[in-house]
C-alpha cells in the first residue's frame, strides 16, 4: 500500500516537473519575439522589418490587453527594424522607450542613439 | 515491471534534489547582477545554425528569472557592424570593453558541444549538447555555470514508458508547428538548467514571485 502511494506519488511530481517545461505561469507577454529573432536569423526573407514592426507592435498592444508588461528587448528589437527602415524618429522613440522600462540598457541604448547621431 | 521502472526513474529523477549538491552562490550573491549579455554562443557542433537558434531560446527563462536580457538580435547586428563578424570574435571581446560599451554586469557564455537531428538505427533522437557561464563584467569571477542537455526521441514509447510518453506529449504538443524541433529541446534544456532546485541561476531583480503558491 505504501509503495504503491510512493509510485503514485512519483508518478505525479515527474508530470508536475515535465509541465513545467510547457508551463503558461510566464512574467512577461512574450507573443512573436523569439519566433522573430530565431528568424531573423535562419529566415531573413520570411520577416523584413516590416512584418516584424507589425507583429512586435500587435504583441505590444496584445501585452497590454493581457495585464502582462512586454518582457526585456522587445522595444530595442523594435527599434533596429524601424531604423533598418530608416525611420530614425520611430527607431530613436522605441529605444528610448526600453531605456525606459528597463534602466540596465541604458549604456547600449545611449551608445547606439549617439553613433547614430554622428553617423548621420 | 514496467510500473516499478517508471518509479525508480521518478524516484532517481526526484531524489536527485536531495543528494545533488547544492551550488555554491556565494560570487552570484555578492555580485548580485541585475544585467545579463549572451553572447552569441561558440559552436563545436557541425550543426551550423546551433549558435543563433540557441540565441532564439535564452532570452525568455533568463529574463524569467529577473534578469535585464540585452536584445540578442540588436547586439548581434551591433557586433557585426563594429567589426565582429563570429561568435567565436564576440567571444573574445574583452570585459572592461563589455561594461564601457553595453553596460552589462555579467555575461552568458555559451558553448554549445552537440546538436540536431542524429539518426539512429531505428529512430531518430534531437539532442542538445553544451554549457553556460556567467562571468561577472567587473570581476572577471565566475557566477555560475550549468550544463545545458536535453534530448527528445519520438519513437521513445518502447523504453521510456510514461516518462518518455509524457516527454513526448510535453514536446510534440509545443513543437507541432515548426518542423525544426532543436528550440524546443533546447527550452527543455533550458528549463532544467536555469530553473534546476539546487543549481539553478538565482532570481535577478525584476522577478514577480508569485503568491499563489
Amino acid at each position: 500500500m505504501e509503495t504503491k502511494i510512493v509510485v503514485i506519488g512519483a508518478i505525479c511530481a515527474t508530470a508536475l516537473l515535465l509541465a513545467g517545461c510547457t508551463s503558461t505561469g510566464s512574467q512577461y507577454y512574450w507573443g512573436e519575439y523569439e519566433d522573430l529573432v530565431y528568424k531573423t536569423h535562419h529566415n531573413p526573407d520570411e520577416v523584413p522589418p516590416s512584418v516584424q514592426i507589425e507583429k512586435l507592435q500587435a504583441d505590444i498592444d496584445k501585452a497590454k490587453a493581457s495585464g502582462k508588461p512586454v518582457p526585456p528587448g522587445i522595444y530595442a528589437h523594435l527599434g533596429l527594424m524601424h531604423a533598418a527602415q530608416g525611420d530614425k524618429e520611430l527607431a530613436l522613440q522605441s529605444l528610448m522607450k526600453e531605456k525606459e522600462l528597463f534602466p540596465e540598457s541604458a549604456v547600449f541604448i545611449n551608445g547606439i542613439i549617439q553613433r547614430s547621431m554622428t553617423s548621420s | 515491471m514496467y510500473i516499478l521502472k517508471v518509479a525508480l526513474v521518478s524516484i532517481v529523477l526526484l531524489s536527485g534534489c536531495a543528494t545533488i549538491e547544492p551550488y555554491n552562490y556565494g560570487p552570484l550573491k555578492q555580485a548580485a547582477p541585475r544585467s545579463i549579455l549572451v553572447l552569441p554562443p561558440m559552436n563545436s557542433s557541425v550543426e551550423v545554425s546551433a549558435p543563433y537558434t540557441y540565441l532564439s531560446t535564452v532570452t525568455r527563462p533568463l529574463a524569467e528569472k529577473g534578469y535585464y536580457v540585452f536584445p540578442v538580435s540588436v547586439v548581434d547586428t551591433f557586433l557585426k557592424e563594429n567589426g565582429l563578424p563570429t561568435p567565436a570574435e564576440m567571444n573574445g571581446i574583452a570585459l572592461d570593453k563589455i561594461d564601457e560599451i553595453i553596460g552589462a554586469d555579467a555575461v552568458l557564455y555559451v558553448d554549445i558541444q552537440d546538436w540536431g537531428q542524429k539518426f539512429q538505427v531505428l529512430s531518430s533522437v534531437t539532442v542538445v549538447q553544451g554549457s553556460v557561464r556567467l562571468v561577472s563584467v567587473k570581476t572577471g569571477e565566475l557566477l555560475w555555470a550549468a550544463p545545458i542537455n536535453a534530448q527528445y526521441n519520438p519513437n521513445n514509447n518502447s523504453s521510456g514508458g510514461l516518462l518518455g510518453a509524457l516527454v513526448v506529449a510535453v514536446v510534440s504538443q509545443i513543437a507541432g508547428e515548426i518542423s525544426d524541433n532543436t528550440p524546443q529541446v533546447a527550452r527543455m534544456a533550458n528549463n532544467m538548467a536555469f530553473n534546476s532546485a539546487k543549481r539553478g541561476l538565482l532570481n535577478g531583480p525584476y522577478k514577480i514571485e508569485k503568491s499563489s503558491y
